[in-house]
């Protein structure tokens, strides 16, 4: 039996948003109260706790010769638990990037105002394997000009303002 | 079914109130290595995998995503199920069964010390219209489940009571337990009213932990292992979400759930057929029910037996060795992974303190907790 | 191993906003389905769910709160999620239900309200990333879709204005389909020129969010030709995930895909895909995603994907046809109906009953994907006249 257009469309109302907040439909309104703190474990602890000393640390897997970050207790391709701890460069390459006009809620920055678009970007690390990146923001570089294989370095918060957090870096830019 | 399916590995953390030193992805790590040790298998000879998670529960809002690594499973067939143990267990023999895969393994964790705001959460699986706007305590629901089923069935407080006291007990020589102790029937009944006749001591309080399971079709598992323990039957369903049209008294989907396992696993007259139970009491009157939902017992008669002892490690028909809910710990999800471990374990004869003699066959049953009304049921035999 | 058919099918319409509770539309999908095959809801021994993010919904467990819409009341029912491959995994977990011998028949069934998310969904996809190493840096969606897009396109050297074609055959589509929610003539100069999300990404390179539901009834050989003369098969069954280290993978082909797609053909008996395959679905939650699908079920050579686009491969009257339906483009995005949506259409096309929509030369064989999680999961079903 196909299905036909008649049948389809009686299948649900349309709304516009408006007939929602001007309460043209009843409507329940709920705010969730979701909070957690969550235990990050050996690795993610120590990789927190070292950023906030202005280190980047990372792991070794002895087995497939990669050093990880963000650091792990084990490897996950080779299945075992990964070996010594290494610490890595805070410089890395621009492996893809964006140039983002909306923040998180979907909201659109005033780039017409004058607002920097976001800059979000992978980077591989220095002295991590190839292909090992992290994800960061790049700052103080024409979102424009940011190109695959660019070479940049972290920008620290100073040591006081260090809490062991990745914002300990507050974004990447370009060495010159 | 032409094919049967066994459980040939398994692995825990144990469960405890907290687990600061280790983060989720050490903690089902750990469980995973030691199933797949025990099954005697390396990640990359097993078929698939099922994860058990609901984000919320996690924090994450796809927690699937965070469920390959930590198993050996980048790469790989693997999937959420979001829901209980016992459906990730029933959708991974499904898989074994429809020939998709020879070895699966089923995967839950839980870390519910992570969850600050716990009732919170509890109330926003609540329904949105009807019943969230009330305000009430998540606790509220099971109060006014456990004020109907006494009266149905004539069960008394101090039964259930007794429920506390025998788990709890129990506890205290499993290894694995997180919330073992020693009380009296009357400090459980003089605990705090949290909404009556439920008081605090007959919630169970909450543990952290992780639980894998290794299953394997017939012929790999004699391969395999020198004592696999099979499934012989397996069921879930689930009764109706609507607080309003609910039967309060009975727990209608662990009725259902367990006659869908007895039919598969033929059997026909159950308090006999099977030696003991794991059964879901994450508030103590949910032992009783569920064990009389489950034909184990006569309506009214779980109570009684209770209180007679006959459900004590050395009694008639053994229930919750391991302490259960009460005195392991609420993990969510997750329960229903530590009853099928314990039944395996008892099964092997490898329960260390709480070990039962001559048992062949035994049952593991969850339920997904308040607001639901959703559980499985797992026979097992060696 | 059993033979699973589709044997019927229900879809409602997507809209942005619809006035109906998740329930209720999970309910009018289902119903259609059953109603399309005059079966019962006694007829059916069990209920898989597929639904996406709870926190569209705004409920916790919502898997429970669905379960009586989508008539589960009293039966087995389970809920599967794997993020946005969800709705092509929900008729996969529905055929383990049936291939398994446990169960003759399963009722698949995918629900999503994204509307219901304030002040708009996309923020529930802040909590997508690890809380510790990438949340505290407020990313979103949009950026890591940008991120893939770029990859791919400099890896391969492929060009926006090449990639905005798959926008404009999608929605020109999708205006054959009943189900549709915004679907249209554009131009590929609509699309460069609309408003920039996160560059590479457009507005018109992304699909709408929605709310609708979906529904597929799975039965075992023996039911299911007693129910229809035009069973069509679920032949082929594949899923995969990736790492959920994102940043250590090379974003511009995805692996996941063509291990699930592997997994799919060898079971279906497919040794050249881009041979037997007459009719695809691949998942389009953004213009290039089709492209990277395509080539990672191997239906395209990796690096030819956008060749194939402008000569016309992948048009309904094409050697190819693509997301016949309009795909999420243009029919909509509500994440698990929408998956279900895709596979929806290649079962209407194998009976020859897409309406409009059809594609000429009696197509006997299609495949349909589904994506998600962290640019992780590849969900594929190969289907059967």
């Amino acid at each position: 039996m196909e299905i036909t257009e008649k049948d389809v469309l009686r299948t649900t109302t349309k709304l516009s948003a408006n007939d929602i907040l001007d309460g043209k439909v009843l409507s329940v309104k709920w705010t969730p109260n979701l909070k957690y703190a969550w235990d990050n474990g050996p690795a993610i602890g120590r990789y927190l706790a070292e950023l906030k000393n202005g280190n980047v640390i990372a792991k070794k897997c002895n087995s497939c010769n990669r050093v990880m970050i963000p650091p792990r207790m084990f490897c996950e391709l080779c299945w075992r638990p990964s070996d010594e701890w290494t610490f890595v460069h805070d410089t890395g390459t621009v492996n893809t990037w964006v140039v983002s006009h909306v923040d998180w809620k979907a909201g659109r920055l005033d780039i017409a105002g004058g607002i920097r678009p976001y800059t979000p970007a992978v980077i591989e690390i220095d002295g991590a394997s190839k292909g090992m990146g992290i994800l960061h923001l790049l700052d103080e570089v024409d979102p424009w000009k940011i190109f695959r294989g660019m070479k940049v370095k972290a920008v620290w918060k100073p040591a006081e303002e260090r809490t062991g957090s990745i914002t300990d870096i507050k974004y990447f830019k370009p060495i010159e | 079914m032409t094919k049967r399916v066994a459980i040939i590995g398994v692995g825990t953390t144990g469960f405890r109130a907290t687990t600061p030193d280790v983060s989720y992805r050490e903690l089902t790590y750990e469980a995973a290595t030691k199933a797949y040790l025990d099954a005697g298998v390396e990640p990359k000879q097993i078929d698939a995998f099922v994860a058990t998670s609901e984000d919320f529960l996690e924090g994450y809002s796809i927690a699937d995503e965070y469920s390959p690594d930590q198993l050996g499973a980048v790469l790989k067939p693997i999937y959420t199920v979001s829901g209980d143990f016992l459906q990730s267990l029933a959708s991974a023999q499904m898989m074994i069964l429809s020939g998709v895969a020879n070895i699966a393994v089923a995967q839950g964790m839980s870390k519910a010390s992570n969850m600050l705001t716990l009732s919170d959460m509890v109330t926003f699986a609540m329904d949105p219209i009807y019943n969230r706007p009330l305000g009430e305590s998540p606790h509220a629901v099971a109060g006014m489940e456990m004020a109907r089923f006494l009266y149905e069935t004539g069960t008394t407080r101090e039964q259930c009571a007794q429920v506390v006291v025998k788990n709890k007990r129990n506890a205290l020589t499993n290894p694995l337990a997180g919330h073992g102790v020693a009380l009296n029937m009357d400090y459980v009944l003089n605990s705090e009213i949290v909404s009556s006749p439920l008081a605090q001591l007959d919630i169970s309080p909450h543990s952290d932990g992780a639980v894998v399971v290794v299953l394997a079709e017939e012929n790999t598992a004699k391969v395999f292992s020198k004592k696999p323990i099979w499934i012989r039957g397996i069921g879930w369903c689930s009764d109706t979400p609507g607080l309003e049209t609910r039967n309060w008294g009975q727990a209608v989907y662990a009725q259902m759930a367990g006659d869908m396992a007895y039919k598969m696993a033929g059997i026909r007259n159950p308090r006999k057929e099977i030696n003991f139970a794991e059964i879901n009491d994450e508030f103590s009157y949910k032992e009783l029910q569920h064990l009389e939902a489950l034909r184990l017992f006569k309506k009214g008669e779980a109570g009684l037996v209770t209180e007679m002892g006959g459900t004590e490690i050395s009694g008639e028909f053994p229930v919750n060795p391991s302490g259960g809910c009460l005195g392991v710990g609420n993990l969510f999800d997750l329960n229903g992974g530590h009853t099928v471990l314990e039944v395996v374990l008892q099964l092997r004869g490898e329960a260390g303190k709480n070990q039962l003699s001559n048992i062949t066959t035994g049952l593991a049953q969850s339920w997904r907790g308040v607001p639901t009304t959703t559980g499985a049921v797992v026979i097992l035999s060696n | 191993m059993r033979r699973v058919a589709i044997v019927g099918a229900g879809l409602t319409k997507f809209y942005r906003n619809t006035l109906e509770t998740p329930k209720e539309l999970a309910y009018e999908a289902t119903k259609m389905a059953l109603d399309s095959c005059e079966m019962r809801l006694s007829d059916i021994d069990s209920v898989v769910m597929g639904t996406a993010p709870d926190a569209f919904d705004g409920i916790h467990m919502k898997g429970e709160y669905l379960s009586d819409g989508a008539g589960a009341f009293r039966k087995p029912y389970m809920r599967n999620f794997v993020g946005g491959g969800t709705g092509v995994f929900a008729p996969i977990h529905g055929w383990f239900h049936v291939a398994s011998g446990m169960f003759d028949t399963c009722l698949v069934v995918c629900e999503e309200k994204m509307s219901s998310a304030y002040p708009h969904p996309a923020g529930a996809f802040l909590t997508i990333f690890d809380h510790t190493t990438e949340q505290p840096l407020f990313p979103t969606l949009i950026w890591i879709f940008a991120i893939e897009m770029n990859r791919f396109m400099t890896t391969h050297g492929y060009r926006k204005e090449d990639i905005a074609r798959v926008a404009v055959k999608n929605k020109k589509n999708a205006m054959d389909h009943p189900s549709a929610q915004l679907p249209a003539e554009i131009t590929v100069e609509d699309v460069l020129n609309s408003e920039v999300m996160a560059w590479p990404v457009n507005r018109l390179d992304i699909s709408p969010t929605s709310d609708g539901a979906a529904c597929l009834i799975l039965a075992a050989e023996h039911v299911a030709r007693r129910i229809t003369e035009k069973p069509i098969w679920l032949d082929g069954v594949g899923w995969c995930l990736d790492s959920a280290y994102w940043c250590t993978r090379d974003l511009y082909y995805p692996d996941y895909l063509e291990v699930a797609a592997r997994q799919a053909y060898k079971m279906a008996g497919i040794k050249e895909p881009s041979k037997e395959i007459h009719i695809a679905e691949p998942y389009d939650p953004f213009t290039y995603k089709e492209l990277h699908h395509i080539e990672g079920l191997m239906l395209a050579p990796r690096g030819k994907s956008v060749q194939m686009l402008v000569d016309g491969v992948f048009n309904r009257d094409g050697n190819l046809p693509c997301s016949p339906s309009g795909g999420l483009l243009g029919v909509g995005n509500p994440i698990a109906a929408a998956g279900l949506m895709k596979v929806i259409e290649l079962y209407q096309q194998l009976k020859g009953e897409a309406g409009k929509r059809q594609v000429p030369g009696n197509p006997s064989c299609g495949v349909a994907n589904a994506w998600g999680d962290l640019m992780q999961v590849g969900t594929v079903v190969v289907l059967r006249k």
